[in-house]
C-alpha cells in the first residue's frame, strides 16, 4: 500500500513539473517525458514513449494530456490516468488563473518577454537534442524503411503542411504493408 | 446553466481538436467569440499571446481563462474538465487497446511504420521553434543571415550541455530564460 501510494506521488509530481516547463507546444513535453520516465525512472522503455508520442498525436485533446493518460494508466491503471491528468492540468490552472487577473501588466512585462525570448532558445536545444537521440536510434534498425518515412514524413510537415492525421496513416499504412510483404517472404513464418 | 454551456463547449474543443497547438485556435474562437459571447476578438488574441509565454496546452489555457471570465474559479473548473475529458475517454481506450494487442505481427508493423513519422513530426515543429527563437518569427525570414545572436549562442550553448552532459531539460530551459533575462538587459 505504502508502495503504490508512493507511486501515485511521483507520477502526480512528475507530471505537475513536466507540464509546468511545456512551453512552446506539445511536443516538447515528450523529451521531458522520455528523460523522466524512460531514463530517470525506467518505467517505460524508449519504443513505449515513441509508441506514446504517436498515439497522444493522432488523439483528440492536447498532446501532454494525452501523453499523460498513457503515461498513467501504463504505470498504474485507471487510476494512474487521472492522477495524470490532474498533475498536467493543475500547472496551467493556476498560472492563468493567476495572471487573468493582470494579464495587461503581465504581457507588456520587459522581463517577462526576455524570460520567454531566453527560454525559446533553450526549448528549440531541447527538442534537438530529442530528435538527435530518437533519430539516432532510427538509423540504428539499419533498414531502409524507417529512414525513408522519417525523411518523407519531415518533408511533408515540414515544407508542404500536410496535416498529421494524414501522415500517421499513411506511414501505418507503410508500416502494415512492409509486415505483410515480410510475413509472405517468410511463407507467413510468424505471422 | 452557465456551467452546463462552458462544459459542452469545451468537451466540443477537446473532442475535435485533433494535432493539438494552433490546430485548436479556430475552434476555440469559434465557440468563445463566434457561438457565445464569452471572450471580445481582442480578449481571445490576448489569451493566445499569454499561451504563447504560459506553459501549457492552448485548450486548457483558454479554458480557464474564459471560465474565469463567465463565471469564476468554479466556472474555470468547469471548462477545464470538460475540456479533458475526451482525452480522458479516448486515450485510455486506446491505452487498453495498445497494451492488449501490442504483441500482435500487425499491430507491431503499424508501429514500426509510426515511430520514424513521429521523430519527423517532432523535427519538424523543432524547425519552427527554432525559426522562431532566432528570427522571432515561424518562417524563414528574408535575409536569414541576421538573426538574434543572443538566442543562436543561448541555443548552442543549452544543445551542448544537453548532450554533453546529459542534463535535465527543465534545467536547462529554467537557466536559458534566466540568461536571456541577462544577456538581454545587458547588450
Amino acid at each position: 500500500m505504502e508502495n503504490s501510494k508512493s507511486k501515485y506521488l511521483t507520477l502526480f509530481l512528475s507530471t505537475l513539473q513536466l507540464s509546468a516547463f511545456t512551453f512552446g507546444g506539445g511536443f516538447v513535453i515528450i523529451p521531458l517525458m522520455r528523460k523522466k520516465f524512460v531514463e530517470k525512472l525506467h518505467w517505460l522503455d524508449e519504443q513505449e514513449m515513441m509508441d506514446f508520442a504517436a498515439i497522444a498525436q493522432s488523439s483528440p485533446g492536447a498532446i501532454a494530456v494525452n501523453a499523460s493518460i498513457l503515461i498513467g494508466y501504463r504505470i498504474a491503471g485507471l487510476p494512474g490516468a487521472l492522477v495524470t491528468v490532474a498533475g498536467t492540468v493543475l500547472p496551467p490552472l493556476v498560472i492563468i488563473t493567476v495572471i487573468s487577473f493582470f494579464y495587461a501588466a503581465f504581457r507588456s512585462n520587459p522581463i517577462v518577454s526576455m524570460v520567454m525570448a531566453g527560454m525559446s532558445a533553450g526549448v528549440a536545444a531541447v527538442i534537438c537534442d530529442v530528435v538527435y537521440t530518437m533519430g539516432r536510434s532510427v538509423l540504428q534498425l539499419r533498414r531502409v524503411l524507417p529512414v525513408v518515412i522519417m525523411a518523407a514524413a519531415f518533408v511533408a510537415a515540414c515544407f508542404f503542411d500536410v496535416s498529421v492525421i494524414v501522415i500517421i496513416l499513411l506511414c501505418g499504412a507503410a508500416g502494415a504493408w512492409d509486415t505483410l510483404r515480410r510475413g509472405r517472404g517468410k511463407g507467413n513464418g510468424e505471422a | 446553466m452557465i456551467y452546463l454551456q462552458l462544459l459542452w463547449s469545451f468537451f466540443q474543443i477537446g473532442l475535435f481538436s485533433i494535432g493539438g497547438g494552433y490546430a485548436t485556435m479556430p475552434l476555440i474562437q469559434h465557440q468563445v467569440v463566434e457561438l457565445h459571447p464569452w471572450l471580445t476578438m481582442t480578449q481571445f488574441s490576448d489569451i493566445i499571446t499569454i499561451s504563447q509565454m504560459t506553459p501549457g496546452p492552448i485548450a486548457i489555457n483558454s479554458a480557464t481563462f474564459v471560465g474565469i471570465q463567465v463565471a469564476g474559479i468554479p466556472g474555470a473548473l468547469v471548462a477545464t474538465v470538460g475540456c479533458v475529458l475526451p482525452s480522458c475517454c479516448i486515450v485510455t481506450a486506446l491505452a487498453y487497446v495498445y497494451y492488449r494487442f501490442k504483441g500482435l505481427a500487425m499491430v507491431q508493423g503499424i508501429l514500426f511504420g509510426l515511430r520514424p513519422a513521429v521523430v519527423a513530426m517532432i523535427a519538424s515543429s523543432g524547425v519552427s521553434l527554432l525559426l522562431l527563437a532566432f528570427y522571432g518569427q515561424s518562417l524563414l525570414p528574408a535575409d536569414p543571415l541576421r538573426p538574434d545572436w543572443i538566442a543562436v549562442g543561448l541555443f548552442a550553448a543549452a544543445f551542448f550541455v544537453l548532450r554533453r552532459f546529459k542534463a535535465d531539460p527543465i534545467w536547462v530551459m529554467a537557466g536559458a530564460g534566466a540568461a536571456g533575462v541577462l544577456l538581454y538587459s545587458v547588450l
